[in-house]
């Protein structure tokens, strides 16, 4: 009898658990495996067939970690190429974007922790977001709405262990940078952030031509004439300005836009930005509060340590930094890029 | 034995799992995967959270707690976020009946959400008033019908309920006390602001119109049967924010708001100033959006009541110097003062606004007035309050649509 009550109860409270675990993971699938995106181990994330990888020449601070990206169009479909904005995706899209420490920056034969995988999906009415969090196996990547905090340690490119929190955002999060006019939008696959060489599976090409000649991509100029790809961190490829514009660009502008989350502040961070004002030259701050750091623009040519600005990348205080999101520390050498920019700014 | 392990599976694994997340991330997933049109209780208790919790592109969502006292959300120690609660692109959102407190930058943001309602919701720094408190307790923008009521703000280093770049406002029968700015509405349209309390901060009650936004000029805002008493809390604002610039012991002050009725307000020992109109000139910022109206018009400010120590007016900051070395009214300040600071363009021949523009004062108890004259570098001091002796049509009003 004991038994029997004790089984009764047992199996009502397996389905309440198991009705509970379904409604957790309503969305679309509750392990990064189920998309098929990669083919064997799956954290060796060795891209499946139909998968491409790919790189952008100037990539978001992400507290150092290391990034892979892929991605995939349903078979027959295209992108569309366009010059200035994030190419038009069809319908079906997935990007991937890996994010992982090595254990050792300096040797890559010492294997990495992956911590997370985002994808962007690309559904009928629009752009969905979906973090999947990495166990400590290594094993399978998990649906996590909530987010998390994950310790990481590595040793980094100069030898020194560090030790860090790394934030997992949460699914609302995603939607603080991927914003624009409060529509879900990728920021990363613009002409000018692929136009440069990935040296993937040996190839040495352009990964824009690449796309195209395995007719992914459509419309790219036959002329060559293509946004210049400038790289932060190389000389070679862009003046100090425009590496300072793009660096700027994808850590700041997909907020500090028209339409997006920070047009409120009246700063305005893209590449496409003309006017000095919106760029925050000599701007006083609207809503900065304690941001501000007691200085009074944004921009003070030619003081960078009067600069709200750098003031601002170079805090982790959750209600100072900015980036607001996505990091715990500084980019060190983001923010010598930026000082060197407006010490030497005409004033 | 069987039994056992199916036993420890279904009802301690699940037990664990509970006890290693941690309370944001439980709140977090609700607000996640909150359907449209859900309520979601929050219980009594003192839950410390780490990180933002963030709502994103629902409808018709309640948020309710079991009361100021009983349910509060405690981002002392917050790791990540800037801000304790986000809520964006939604609508018809109400949050009530909980306290939230100690975030890192600002407390509870709203953005572009239409329809949101803070009812009796506290939002608090609780520690010092200090510049490292966040900037604003309650702070929905770019929002439209945003009601708030009976709710608390208490702390802000800029402003406790603040209303940014929004439209159809109300906000009622609330309490700011120890802000920098107790209430403030910035380049908004359509505001009703009655009922409140607003003492201790730096200044009480702020309508303003500022540069460089998207939302560039405000307008239709009526400020009506507040309580506004000492605000004279020494202004704790970082420098660089335009409210920085507010005088301490300022109790309501329109900086270039257009299209503005004080009425029936209760203003009481303001050592400065009891309601100033002034011109963005006055903040001695440069202005560099073409765009941007700096001046005040159509305000109409009447029957109200005044009354102050005789005291002197605040020593510090700039305004404390003006007041001891340009204005020198001893201990004789003014309850209303006007900037004096015209737009040149629309004066006619007897440097007179058009009637529809003017700055009317009329029919308030115990009020003294001076117009400071600070486009001739403070000259022509004038205490006489016959030139602005005259009244605009009321303003409509916002019309409630809850």
């Amino acid at each position: 009898m004991k038994a029997r009550i004790i089984t009764v109860f047992f199996i009502i409270t397996a389905l309440l658990y198991l009705a509970a675990s379904i409604r957790l993971e309503k969305p679309p699938a509750g392990k990064l495996s189920n998309y098929g995106l990669f083919t064997g181990t799956l954290s060796n994330l060795e891209p499946a067939a139909d998968v491409v990888p790919y790189a952008l020449n100037t990539p978001l601070f992400t507290d150092y970690a290391e990034k892979l990206r892929f991605l995939r169009i349903p078979a027959g479909s295209t992108i569309a190429y366009n010059d200035s904005a994030v190419f038009e995706f069809p319908v079906g899209t997935v990007l991937v974007k890996n994010f992982f420490y090595p254990r050792d920056f300096r040797d890559p034969s010492k294997g990495r922790e992956i911590i997370e995988t985002r994808l962007l999906i690309r559904e009928e009415n629009g752009w969905k977001a979906l973090p999947y969090i990495w166990n400590r196996e290594q094993t399978e990547a998990f649906l996590d709405v909530a987010g998390e905090t994950r310790q990481v340690k590595y040793i980094d490119g100069s030898g020194k262990t560090r030790q860090h929190a790394y934030y997992i955002p949460n699914m609302n999060q995603c939607k603080g940078c991927h914003n624009h006019y409060e529509a879900m939008a990728p920021i990363g696959p613009t002409a000018r952030q692929l136009n440069g060489k990935y040296g993937f599976a040996g190839s040495q090409d352009n990964q824009l031509a690449h796309w195209a000649t395995k007719g992914l991509l459509t419309g790219l100029p036959a002329d060559g004439q293509l946004p210049r790809g400038v790289r932060w961190d190389d000389p070679s490829t862009g003046s100090l300005d425009e590496r300072a514009r793009a660096w700027l660009d994808i850590n700041c502008g997909h907020c500090h836009r028209s339409g997006g989350p920070a047009s409120t502040s009246g700063l305005y961070l893209t590449i496409h930005e003309k006017d000095p004002l919106r760029l925050g030259i000599g701007k006083t701050p609207v809503a900065a509060g304690r941001g501000s750091g007691d200085l009074q623009v944004s921009i003070a040519p030619g003081q960078p340590e009067k600069s709200i600005m750098v003031y601002r990348m170079q805090s982790t205080d959750p209600g100072v930094m900015m980036p607001e999101l996505g990091r715990s520390l500084n980019h060190q050498e983001g923010i010598a890029l930026i000082k060197q920019w407006i010490r030497e700014m005409e004033h | 034995m069987r039994l056992s392990c199916m036993i420890l599976f279904f009802y301690v694994f699940p037990i664990l799992l509970t006890a290693q997340e941690t309370e944001r991330k439980r709140i977090q997933s609700r607000f996640i995967l909150a359907e449209d049109g859900e309520t979601i209780e929050l219980g009594e208790g003192r839950f410390v959270i780490d990180a933002t919790l963030s709502m994103e592109g629902k409808k018709q969502i309640t948020i309710r707690g079991k009361g100021m006292d009983k349910t509060i959300l405690s981002f002392k120690g917050q790791a990540s976020g800037a801000e304790g609660i986000r809520i964006s692109n939604c609508s018809n959102i109400i949050l009530e009946d909980f306290s939230a407190e100690d975030a890192k930058g600002d407390i509870i943001k709203t953005m572009h959400v239409n329809g949101i309602t803070f009812r009796r919701v506290r939002a608090a720094w609780t520690g010092k008033m200090s510049h490292k408190n966040g900037s604003y307790a309650l702070y929905p923008v770019s929002c439209e019908k945003v009601l708030i009521e009976e709710c608390v703000a208490r702390g802000a280093s800029d402003a406790g309920i603040y209303v940014g770049q929004s439209r159809t406002i109300i906000v009622r029968n609330s309490k700011a006390f120890e802000n920098v700015a107790g209430i403030e509405i910035e380049n908004s349209i359509d505001a009703d602001v009655y009922g409140n309390e607003a003492y201790h901060n730096t200044g009480g009650i702020l309508v303003f119109d500022l540069p460089d936004l998207e939302l560039k000029r405000g307008g239709n805002c009526r400020v009506y049967n507040n309580k506004v008493w000492e605000n004279n809390t020494a202004n704790f604002a970082p420098k660089g924010n335009i409210v920085g610039r507010v005088p301490q012991g300022t109790g309501i002050i329109l900086l270039a708001a257009n299209n503005v009725e004080i009425f029936n307000n209760e203003i009481t020992n303001n050592r400065t100033v009891g309601t100033s109109i002034v011109s963005y000139y006055i903040s001695e910022n440069p202005i560099k959006d073409s765009s941007y109206y700096p001046y005040p018009l159509a305000v109409h400010i009447h029957d109200n009541a005044y009354s102050r120590k005789k005291q002197r007016a605040t020593m510090k900051g700039r305004m404390g110097k003006l007041y001891r070395f340009k204005l020198r009214f001893g201990k004789d300040v003014p309850d209303i003062v006007y900037d004096g600071i015209p737009d040149e363009k629309i004066l006619d021949a007897n440097k007179q606004y058009p009637q529809d523009k003017r700055i009317c004062i009329r029919n308030n108890r115990g009020a003294s007035y001076a117009n400071i004259d600070a486009a001739n570098g403070f000259k022509n001091i004038s205490r006489d309050m016959v030139p602005a002796d005259c009244s605009l049509p009321s303003l409509p009003g916002v019309k409630p649509w809850f």
